[in-house]
């Protein structure tokens, strides 16, 4: 049998699990479409009613909707960063996780920018932007990150997807109607597998692997900026931009983890996703857990140290139970703790321990970027003397708590619709019998 | 004296003559003086509607003046900086400008463009009113950030904010050190008839930022500022940097002296934004600071006291 074959082998035996959406799915399907479409609700009374239906005031003018945009753009890492760094030293393990990472990536990125419009009074002149746009502005920076880091990972994700979809349009089993066929075979290229088209894809390739690891952290420096470049106690610092990056990465490697426990049980790629997976992963997920707490550590301690009134205010806001102190306890030392410890420790490190590490990473990722956001608009400059209470405190309202049930009901929808167009394990790549068994190849 | 009253006339001179696009003047400075004792509220304007019909409304801006067009409205007035100077030891927190401003510019209720707070600066000084409207920065964080340029900086040092522009992205609300901005979360309720210009701010937008503007539709007719003749207690002083001259409606005063001989300062001048507001410090004060919570009302009241508490239970 040749490579050719086997490959076919693989891709009938994997969209054998996708053929016929299982009851589970289809449920599921439908309960995403409702909370969309109670979202949409929520969306069309904030349009209509103006952002008087959210929690956010004039001093809190930012509030979850912030941080959901910073959440997915971290989450985004998974593919960037992941399987950037892992495709240029062409680690041979990576193959089968790729896809799963990448396609983190692209959804992400689409669906974070949703919550800068909603953030935004008037997202109806969200063009103006591109009218009056003023380079000084870091939200232009970040706009134009954004827009290129969507196209690339697009990019990324359909480079590697190439040659799978010239095993589709080749393969003869597969019952596929007419119509999609069509697609793939515009999707394939005229790709063939002749060296030269496959040198030139490598090539592709591993140029957009380079490319899209600087993007990933310019795209999230900027956003870190648009914080740091304001005069505010918890915002204005100088690491800002790679604690912002590390917390990134770290965010997304975990839900990469999640994403591939999933799948792994849902579609039964035992096979394919094996437990030596998510050690590795869970390795990469330990560092930067580790890194993650130093730069917690080192942004707080100084703050602390330097004991400037007004960032004091906000430090002891945070550091106080009565206050934010559970929280914060909760986000930097449980969500660094867990997943060091499921992950670090030998006999506590497992595919199901290292899945929880990584749940209570995300969630406690979450909590952190609302302590970074909302704490520090609590407190301005001159006191908060403003005798309505929700002028004072954030709370968010209903209609964003369903937005942001939205934005993951989409994310899920979203991984739903992916997953029936793309092979979820890259074909074509794990049926290739590796040429170098070194770590790190000697072409690097 | 007399030097200092005749570079006034120059000053409202100048003021009527940039205005040379009023339909209907809503008064002189010398009407404005006459009213301070009779703060902004009651009185009424005759205005020419666009069919030709006469009619009396509340004097409010836009009402008083012709729109410029938004090149104009840029650009400001040649020749001018425009500046404040506030005299803490005069106010006892009256809260006629916050109200005369509030509704000259038709504001929603509970919306601020002045706010007055009560500050301490630390536990063994006396605590003293702080009346703040936007400082209009020579070095704005606002301008800077937007992204948009929705917030600009004019040649005559005013910070206005063209609200058929902004996008709402709030980014100058976190950028301004001084939380001057307010946020029109709903759609305004007031609904003046009038065409929008940035200069007057009037008709506020849903969805988009306002903060006080120094009133510069005002100027063309050569008013002052509605928080500058409601003041009660004359805290208020409004004029131009370059003519050296600062007016409170009832004296005019040279600007130079006044900030050297009363040690004026600028709030948190460290910070880098170069204010145009100035502030004489609260010292032989004409009310104890106490007064200024006789007509509060119970939870506002309450919310000034609030203030520190945090901090206090840290000691810091
Ligand atoms: S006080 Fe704030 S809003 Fe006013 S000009 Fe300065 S930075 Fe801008
Ligand atoms: S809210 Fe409006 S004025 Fe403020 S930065 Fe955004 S676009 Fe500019």
């Amino acid at each position: 049998m040749n490579q050719q074959e086997i490959a076919q082998q693989k891709l009938v035996e994997i969209f054998s699990h996708f053929d016929k959406p299982s009851k589970f799915s289809k449920g599921l399907f439908i309960f995403l479409i409702l909370i969309i479409l109670f979202a949409f609700y929520a969306f069309i009374l904030q349009v209509t009613r103006g952002q008087i239906v959210t929690g956010m005031r004039d001093y809190v003018i930012w509030g979850i909707y912030e941080v959901n945009f910073i959440f997915f753009i971290g989450i985004s890492y998974a593919g960037a960063m992941i399987s950037g760094i892992l495709h240029l030293l062409h680690v041979e393990w990576r193959k089968p996780i790729i896809r799963i990472a990448e396609m983190i990536t692209v959804i992400s990125v689409l669906i974070g920018p949703i919550y800068v419009l909603l953030s935004m009074g008037r997202m109806d002149r969200f063009l103006h932007i591109f009218e009056y746009g003023r380079i000084q502005s870091p939200i232009v920076w970040d706009v134009i990150a954004i827009i290129t880091y969507l196209f690339c990972s697009i990019l990324f994700l359909y480079l590697a997807l190439i040659r799978d979809y010239a095993l589709i349009r080749d393969n003869q089993v597969l019952k596929i109607s007419s119509f999609r066929k069509k697609i793939y075979r515009k999707l394939a290229a005229t790709y063939h597998e002749i060296p030269l088209q496959k040198k030139l894809l490598n090539r592709c390739l591993s140029t957009m692997s380079a490319i899209i690891i600087p993007l990933a952290v310019i795209v999230h420096s900027v956003l870190a900026w648009i914080f740091g470049m304001t005069i505010r106690p918890g915002w204005h610092s100088t690491i800002f931009a790679p604690y912002f990056v590390i917390a990134a990465v770290f965010s997304g490697t975990a839900v990469l983890i999640i994403a591939m426990w999933v799948f792994r049980k849902y579609y039964h790629l035992e096979e394919y996703i094996t437990e030596k997976h998510f050690k590795y992963i869970g390795f990469i997920l330990l560092v930067l857990a580790g890194l993650y707490g130093y730069f917690t550590f080192s942004e707080y301690l100084t703050v602390w140290y330097g004991s400037e009134t007004w960032e004091l205010e906000v430090i002891y806001k945070l550091f106080d139970f009565s206050d934010y102190g559970a929280w914060f306890y909760l986000a930097a030392f449980v969500g660094v703790l867990v997943p060091m410890l499921f992950t670090g420790i030998p006999f506590l490190r497992n595919i199901n321990t290292i899945t929880i590490g990584s749940v209570v990473a995300v969630i406690c990722m979450w909590i952190k970027r609302y302590l970074i956001i909302v704490p520090t608009l609590e407190t301005p400059l001159l006191p908060n003397q403003d005798y309505r209470p929700e002028y004072v405190h954030y709370h968010a309202t209903w209609v964003e708590w369903s937005l942001t049930a939205g934005g993951i009901a989409l994310f899920l929808l979203f991984f739903m619709l992916f997953i029936r167009f793309m092979p979820i394990i890259p074909v074509a790549d794990i049926s290739e019998v590796p040429e170098n068994k070194d770590f790190i190849s000697e072409k690097l | 004296m007399k030097n200092n009253l005749s570079s006034r006339r120059k000053f409202l001179k100048l003021g009527i003559a940039a205005g040379a696009t009023a339909l209907i003047g809503g008064g002189s400075v010398l009407s404005a003086i006459s009213k301070v004792n009779n703060p902004a509220g009651g009185d009424k304007v005759k205005m020419l509607s666009p069919d030709g019909k006469l009619m009396e409304v509340d004097r409010g801006h836009a009402l008083c003046c012709g729109v410029p067009t938004s090149k104009e409205v840029r650009k400001g007035i040649p020749g001018r900086h425009f500046v404040m100077v506030i005299d803490l030891s005069k106010c006892r927190n009256a809260r006629k400008c916050v109200s005369a401003c509030s509704k000259m510019h038709f504001l929603q209720p509970g919306q601020e463009y002045i706010k007055v707070f009560l500050m301490q600066d630390s536990e063994d000084t006396s605590p003293y009113w702080f009346p703040k409207p936007c400082f209009h920065c020579d070095a704005p964080a606002c301008v800077n950030v937007c992204p948009v340029g929705a917030t600009f900086k004019r040649e005559d040092g005013v910070v206005l904010i063209d609200n058929e522009r902004c996008i709402g992205c709030k980014f100058c609300m976190a950028a301004c050190p001084y939380s001057s901005r307010v946020f029109n979360w709903k759609k305004p309720g007031l609904k003046p008839e009038s065409n929008y210009s940035p200069e007057s701010s009037v008709p506020q937008k849903i969805g988009t930022v306002g903060k006080c503007d120094f009133c510069p539709d005002l100027f063309a007719s050569g008013t002052l500022p509605d928080c500058v003749t409601a003041c009660p207690n004359g805290v208020y002083y409004f004029g131009d940097k370059n003519e050296d001259v600062v007016t409170n409606g009832v004296e005019s005063l040279r600007f130079s002296e006044l900030v050297k001989s009363k040690a004026a300062y600028r709030y948190m001048e460290e910070l880098g934004t170069r204010p145009n507001v100035y502030y004489l410090p609260p010292v032989d004060r004409s009310f104890p600071y106490e007064r200024g919570f006789e007509e509060l009302p119970e939870e506002m009241k309450k919310a000034y006291k609030v203030k520190r508490a945090h901090l206090k239970k840290f000691k810091i």
